[in-house]
């Protein structure tokens, strides 16, 4: 059987790889992107877990974690049309309008 | 070595392959077309954990619906290539340090604990069980989603409408 750490770590790996591409993308659309990628790498580790133990509590919230992403994606997706028709730009670094 | 151990290894090197593919690539349809194949390649993961329930809705819901719906968003917008700006010097020299201690923290505290390997995916009904939790343990949750995706389906409606009418 495979030891249920090789899921964690490539868990881990996948929510780094995730957090680089939510830090240097410019493009809004790739941002949300990444954040999708580390709700994944979550997912993953919840199933691990879920199996190492033998409950299926973990599935359980990853269905939710399913469930909130497409939410999320949903809004989120109609703020970028927003904000895309608005600023004619899908770079974050021209949405400044908060910024000192 | 056994079977589902390089099984293991060829999907988790799919998937962490895509995933630097997709911080490489610097169009967006790229990036999307690249998370797909991360998110194909975690659903194999699922089925060879044994569950097959977690990696159908990983399919039809992430690869599908999610996926369809961030490359509909990108034909919408017609998203060409990222534009190089260097407004902010302070992603490019704290961001890698920062995402490596992190990602090594967790793979620090990984290794120092001591967990159970995963249980023979064919002793468990997964399916079953699952579905028992859900409507019995986390039926109150689960209602409470259906009323989520409700004022997300509204917010979207009046995010997308147009102004004036």
């Amino acid at each position: 059987m495979i030891p249920t750490n090789y899921y964690l770590i490539l868990s881990a790996i996948l929510f780094g790889l995730g957090m680089i591409a939510f830090v240097f993308k410019r493009n809004i659309i790739t941002i949300f992107m990444a954040i999708e990628l580390m709700l994944n790498a979550v997912n993953l580790a919840f199933v691990a877990f879920s199996k190492a133990f033998g409950k299926s509590d973990g599935e359980v919230f990853v269905l939710f974690v399913i469930v909130v992403a497409a939410a999320e994606a949903a809004v989120g997706l109609g703020i970028i049309i927003l904000t895309a028709r608005n600023r004619r730009s899908l770079n974050v670094e021209r949405v400044d309008l908060l910024k000192l | 070595m056994n079977a589902s151990l390089a099984i293991f290894f060829v999907l988790a090197a799919v998937a962490v392959a895509a995933a630097v593919s997709l911080i490489l690539q610097r169009h967006p349809i790229h990036s999307a077309l690249s998370l797909i194949v991360v998110m194909v390649a975690l659903a194999g993961l699922y089925l060879l954990m044994g569950a097959e329930f977690v990696a159908a809705v990983q399919i039809i819901v992430y690869g599908g619906a999610v996926m369809v719906l961030f490359v509909f968003v990108i034909m919408l917008l017609n998203a060409g290539e990222e534009e190089h700006t260097n407004f902010s010097k302070l992603a490019a020299y704290a961001g890698i340090p920062m995402a490596v201690a992190v990602a090594g923290l967790i793979a620090a505290a990984i290794t120092r604990s001591t967990l159970p390997p995963a249980q023979d995916p064919t002793a468990l009904t997964s399916t079953k069980s699952l579905s028992m939790l859900l409507f019995q343990d986390f039926v109150y949750p689960f209602e409470l989603t259906s009323f989520l995706i409700l004022v997300a389906i509204l917010g979207a409606i009046v995010l997308a409408q147009r102004e004036g009418n």
